[in-house]
């Protein structure tokens, strides 16, 4: 699975981890993460994420 | 030629070089109302290094303050540590007329800077331990994303153990005096707690990683010097557990009520409220946004185990200058607060239930139903008014009792 990373502060979301704080499982797809999740750095919206090289 | 702006020293081979905003009163809805400063410091080392620049408007005050130093063209190495306008706005200017060899950043600051300035601004991104030598000293860098900035980062000068801050430690405090031990310290707790309520208070849960994360980089740090307001150099440590204090946010045994009224009802009940808390021994302050702004308000909520809320209804909406204070306080993400809504109204009463959801959504605990009066408040509605305050003061005494 792909990471994405925060185009506003460098966050990088990593499906392996997920987001538990908020709510996302470890092993979620980013593809998957709810359309209203956040970026838990800056509260940016998953349209800033672009997935990492 | 003396322009009568000079240089004030900081150590051996630091100045301080910035500006002094005496009369800024309003900083995007922050009521600044002892004005500020933006500091930029000159290092004269073998390379000279200017940290940080002002916003637009003073560069010509720290030209001159540089000048009655050195040469400003004489400047080798600019740092930028954080990329708001306050302190990068003079930093195109400064490129142009003092044609530096090298301006450093951080990598997310060159993204910002160069959507601020242009893509053709001439910078060097840096990351958590680059280092760059001046000659005898050494500046080393330290990445704080999101403290408060993507951009953010810290800059450590070794010779002289001073932590170039940016805007952490800082404070809106405009002074002759150089340094935080010539204010009285209420004066520093106080704007120190504004500064920290309004710009530092949502990403806390950062600030104690930063603060847990410091000792371990093992600087030896004796100045720490911020881009707002005055320097430390006496027990630094004490703006440092003041952050800690203020980014823990415990429950603390005081009220709030803050409210707008339209015709004096929803005075009137916060009044009524307000002496059912104090009759419980817990202290309370009442605050009309008629005459207090966002960011006072914000303060005091960081200073409040309970705060209540009230609002007339306005064509079935929160009265606006409500709204602007809650949307405010939401972005802000206040934590550990008991609540309560309050408020009158003619029609159908909506406001007093919009203030209890996004209360609750801002994860205030609200142990009672809110409350509302038609019109005026009669003796009853006077008596439950006086009953709520009692009860929630109850409440915030049984909650800060078992903390």
């Amino acid at each position: 699975m792909k990471k994405y990373v925060c185009t506003i502060c460098g966050y990088v979301y990593d499906p392996e981890n997920g987001d538990p704080d908020n709510g996302i499982a470890p092993g979620t797809a980013f593809e998957d993460v709810p359309a209203d999740w956040v970026c838990p750095e800056c509260g940016a919206g998953k349209d800033s994420f672009e997935p990492m090289d | 030629m003396n322009t009568g702006f000079t240089a004030i020293p900081v150590s051996e081979r630091v100045y301080w070089v910035g500006a002094i905003d005496w009369n800024v009163r309003e900083f995007h809805g922050y009521e600044t109302g002892r004005g500020t400063t933006y500091n930029a410091f000159l290092i004269l080392d073998e390379k000279i290094t200017l940290i940080d620049t002002v916003k637009a408007p003073f560069f010509a005050e720290m030209k001159a303050r540089i000048a009655s130093v050195i040469d400003p063209a004489k400047i080798d190495y600019i740092v930028s540590n954080h990329a708001e306008p306050d302190h990068s706005g003079a930093l195109p200017l400064a490129i142009r007329e003092f044609q530096p060899e090298r301006t450093f950043c951080s990598v997310l600051g060159e993204k910002n800077l160069k959507a601020y300035y242009g893509a053709e601004l001439p910078l060097t991104p840096v990351k958590t331990g680059d280092s760059l030598s001046l000659g005898k000293s050494t500046l080393s860098f330290v990445e704080t994303k999101m403290l408060h900035w993507p951009d953010s980062m810290v800059s450590y000068l070794d010779t002289e153990k001073i932590l170039f801050s940016q805007d952490a430690f800082g404070m809106h405090l405009a002074g002759s005096q150089l340094w935080a031990d010539e204010y009285p310290e209420w004066l520093l707790a106080a704007e120190a707690r504004k500064y920290f309520a309004n710009i530092l208070l949502h990403l806390s849960p950062k600030v104690l990683a930063l603060l847990d994360e410091l000792p371990k980089l093992q600087l030896d740090i004796r100045i720490i010097a911020p881009d707002h307001g005055p320097l430390w150099r006496q027990h630094p440590e004490w703006i440092v557990q003041l952050y800690r204090e203020c980014a823990e946010q415990p429950m603390k045994p005081r009220a709030l009520v803050f409210y707008a009224t339209m015709w004096g009802s929803t005075d009137q009940l916060a009044r009524m409220i307000g002496d059912g808390i104090r009759s419980q021994g817990v202290p309370v302050e009442l605050c009309s946004l008629g005459v207090n702004d966002r960011s006072a308000i914000v303060t005091k909520v960081l200073e409040s185990g309970l705060v209540v809320v009230g609002s007339p209804t306005m064509n079935n909406q929160l009265y606006p200058s409500v709204a602007d204070v809650m949307t405010y306080l939401k972005g802000l993400r206040p934590q550990h607060h008991l609540g309560g809504a309050f408020g009158s109204y003619g029609w159908s009463g909506e406001a007093p239930k919009l203030l209890q959801a996004e209360l609750g959504a801002m994860g205030f605990e609200l142990p009672l139903d809110p409350i509302s009066v038609k019109y005026m408040p009669n003796a009853e509605d006077r008596e439950r008014a006086f009953d709520f305050g009692v009860k929630l003061a109850q409440e915030l005494l049984k909650k800060t009792a078992k903390a």
